[in-house]
């Protein structure tokens, strides 16, 4: 089917053109730009939940949980839900539905699996383009799943408009270790599994972390959920919608809007060029000369990098 | 179109028996496939809604409790409902030889029983695509 009467079909609500759209999206770049441009101004109207957090913390249930109690207001709901894909063989076991079971059917969610395919940082390279898609599609909310935090997975800011960062009792000193870099992200931060010894411990460490972030506009919020049992969800919910509010009075929503889709551009100006730099130095073997005289002493890198970006400004590609 | 061979492992109806269709999971994993994989006790309209929204190119049905008669033809059926025509649908598990006719009558390509190594499974998946 041509893909402009499957992007047709997808924005009359069917769910078979829009799982065949994200799949061209998330594997051919060339066909993928085509429908991007085509679909962008359907775009930007959900509202997008990032949730992290370390391995088997409850993310899968938590979203699970939160699906329901949004469909129950009237919202529809998409999810995208990412595991890792193994470096060794390149496949993957998407195992997140599993907590996900009831909504399969249900007319107002759709859900999607993606490994990540080597791709670090929590999502998978085109998680983005899907979840273009889903927005076109006419989801209110996208929950985005990403794979268990461990240092660095933190791509979700780029696109998340709201991130709960789930934690759970008995990490102890992990809550130090994953501080950097990673506890910034959190709008909102969950502590799942509070039918567990030591949650509110886990609460007071997150708490105390966040005493220690002087520059904070805004503090998050640390809400105790149950996931399994259903509760709390109401109170997480309604801490979400406290952060749309406060995005949305102090201007924060159309900066951070802004910032990512400069992010965005930037990063597509950015491939291109490195495929320019690539064909300029992998064709002709151009550098061969020049590195054997670095190694001469006759040339340092700094003069065979300026010699080479004269020589690329020069030629028109 | 080079991409990964997705794939859904589904165990429809109220069999407990899932260590057959965690080890195809996993094999099929190991072959480079994206297997999904959404536990039990799932009925055949929640696996062709999966199937649809995962855009999957193979459905692997796995069942060992002898409702296979009833609940692999229902998905068959199922798909065919829903105008799917580019998925491979297979099944496996405990089944009777004199079953399998009457299965693939029904629109279930292949069936594979105990023993049949995984490797064979993994050539008839990359053999008999339809996308
Ligand atoms: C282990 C086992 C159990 C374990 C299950 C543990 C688990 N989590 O899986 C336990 C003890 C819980 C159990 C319980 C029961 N069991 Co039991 N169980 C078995 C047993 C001995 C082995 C099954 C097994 O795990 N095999 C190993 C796996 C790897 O093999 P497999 O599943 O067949 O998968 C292979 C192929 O079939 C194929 N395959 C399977 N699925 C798929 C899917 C795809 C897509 C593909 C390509 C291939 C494929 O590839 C696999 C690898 O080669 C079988 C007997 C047997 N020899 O098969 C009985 C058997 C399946 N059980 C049986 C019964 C009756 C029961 C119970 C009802 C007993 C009872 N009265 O309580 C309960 C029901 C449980 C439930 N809730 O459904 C009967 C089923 C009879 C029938 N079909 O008519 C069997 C056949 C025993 C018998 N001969 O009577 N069981
Ligand atoms: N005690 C308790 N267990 C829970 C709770 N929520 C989830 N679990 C269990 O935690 C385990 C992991 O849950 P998942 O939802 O799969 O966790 P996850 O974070 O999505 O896991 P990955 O995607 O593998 O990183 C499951 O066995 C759940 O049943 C809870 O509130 N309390
Ligand atoms: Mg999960």
């Amino acid at each position: 089917m041509s893909y402009m009467k499957l992007i047709e079909n997808m924005l009359k609500g069917q769910k078979r053109a829009c799982g065949k759209l994200i799949t061209i999206v998330e594997n051919e770049p060339e066909e993928a730009e085509k429908i991007l441009r085509e679909i962008h101004q359907y775009t930007g109207k959900a509202h997008i939940i990032g949730i992290t957090g370390p391995p088997g913390a409850g993310k899968s249930t938590l979203t699970d949980k939160m699906v329901k109690a949004l469909i129950k207001e009237g919202n529809k709901v998409a999810v995208i839900a990412i595991d890792p894909t193994s470096p060794y063989t390149g496949g993957s076991i998407l195992g997140d539905r599993i907590r996900m079971q009831d909504l399969a059917l249900d007319p107002n969610v759709f859900i999607r699996s993606m490994g990540t395919r080597g791709h670090l940082g929590g999502l998978s390279k085109y998680t983005k383009n899907a979840l273009k898609v889903l927005d076109a599609a006419g989801y209110d909310y996208i929950i985005i799943e990403t794979v268990g935090v461990g240092q660095s997975e933190v791509d979700i800011v780029k696109i998340a408009d709201t991130i709960i960062m789930v934690m759970v009792p008995g990490l102890g000193d992990d809550i130090q270790s994953i501080k950097a870099g990673i506890m910034e992200i959190g709008d909102i931060f969950a502590v799942n599994k509070s039918d567990l010894f030591g949650a509110d411990r886990t609460a007071t460490e997150i708490n105390m972390m966040l005493d220690l972030s002087m520059d904070m506009e805004r503090r998050p919020p640390v809400v105790k959920v149950v996931a399994a049992k259903n509760e709390g969800i109401d109170d997480l919910i309604n801490e979400v919608r406290e952060h749309i509010n406060y995005l949305k009075k102090s201007g924060k929503f159309e900066e951070r809007r802004k910032n990512n889709l400069k992010l965005e551009v930037v990063e597509l100006i950015e491939e291109e060029l490195r495929k320019i730099v690539i064909s300029h130095t992998d064709k002709e073997s151009k550098l061969d000369g020049e590195v054997v005289d670095i190694l001469n002493k006759k040339k340092n890198v700094y003069e065979v990098r300026d010699e080479f970006l004269g020589k690329l400004n020069r030629s028109p590609n | 179109m080079n991409r990964p061979i997705r794939v859904l492992v589904a165990k429809p109806g109220l069999d407990g028996h899932d260590r057959g269709a965690k080890v195809i999971a996993r094999a099929l994993r190991d072959a480079g496939m994206e297997v999904i994989y959404t536990g039990l006790r799932q009925t055949p309209e929640q696996i062709v809604a999966t199937a649809i929204q995962e855009d999957v190119d193979v459905i692997g049905l796995s069942l060992l409790s002898g409702a296979h008669n009833y609940l692999f033809p229902r998905v068959a059926e199922l798909l065919k409902e829903e105008g799917v025509d580019d998925v491979l649908l297979i099944g496996g598990g405990v089944i009777p030889n004199e079953d399998i006719p009457g299965l693939k009558e029904a629109g279930i390509s292949e069936i594979f029983t105990p023993g049949t190594p995984t490797t064979e499974m993994i050539e008839y998946i990359k053999n008999n695509l339809k996308r």
